[in-house]
């Protein structure tokens, strides 16, 4: 396992250093591009999760991991907010009309829909969110 | 993001390229904001040149449908494509948002 990690203010200024990151691993990675621009939105759901919600009174910070395990490209994004599974959140509403829709959701559905596999646990103190893509143009059962 | 603007018989057509992402959607919150207390009400966008959007850029989208609705105008897309294009199927939005192949094509409906 060969992981970087990129410890920053959970701010949105901080979106587009964090985006630049996980692109350079993914493109060392060599992921193709569809799974790398999928992987690319499920971080900025991630991320922008954290900065509104992770720490509601205070500052605090975010730290993002990723590289190579065992073949597959891994991203984990970390904060040390209250203990929040984001996978927890009921399924979005995505049919109903335009002037009922609600937007509340979605960011979560894409993490779930534009990667491999997606997962949660509390260690530490901190919540960590693993999103794994598989180099593979086909995604394993 | 950059917007590219040209009008054709009352429809405005906006060319958006770059990035729709939590950081650079406010700018076109910003653009169509404009748009409207100028008086237009029917916009293509043209979506050949967006490379990346996120549900901060969809919600954007929304709201500015439903901000076009309310005055009887229209909000339509074209030239939808790869990831942006995946990105509108699962979230369900081609559903709401009326989606053409080109330019032209978005146009013709509106004539």
């Amino acid at each position: 396992m060969t992981f970087d990690t990129l410890k920053c203010a959970a701010t949105l200024e901080n979106l587009n250093q964090v985006i630049e990151f996980v692109e350079e691993a993914a493109d060392r990675f060599q992921l193709a591009t569809k799974k790398k621009l999928g992987m690319l939105i499920a971080v900025e759901e991630a991320f922008v999760n954290v900065c509104h919600y992770a720490y509601p009174d205070a500052e605090g910070d975010a730290s993002i991991s990723c590289g190579n395990d065992n073949g597959a490209f891994v991203v984990e994004i970390a904060d040390s907010g209250a203990p929040f599974d984001v996978l927890s959140l009921p399924a979005p509403d995505t049919t109903s009309d335009i002037m009922d829709r609600q937007i509340g959701g979605l960011g979560v559905h894409f993490i779930r829909t534009l990667t491999d596999q997606v997962s949660y646990r509390r260690e530490e103190g901190n919540n960590i969110l693993q999103m794994i893509l598989h180099k593979a143009e086909d995604t394993p059962p | 993001m950059q917007i590219t603007v040209t009008t054709q018989a009352g429809v405005t057509i906006a060319a958006l390229v770059g990035r729709m992402d939590a950081m650079t959607t406010v700018e076109f919150d910003r653009w169509l904001a404009e748009q409207l207390t100028n008086g237009e009400t029917r916009f293509v966008l043209d979506m050949h040149g967006l490379e990346y959007i996120s549900s901060a850029g969809l919600r954007s989208l929304l709201a500015a449908a439903k901000q076009v609705k309310t005055k009887n105008g229209a909000l339509l897309l074209c030239n939808l494509g790869g990831t942006v294009e995946e990105v509108f199927r699962i979230s369900g939005f081609l559903a709401i948002l009326p989606s053409f192949p080109n330019v032209e094509e978005a146009c013709v409906s509106l004539a």
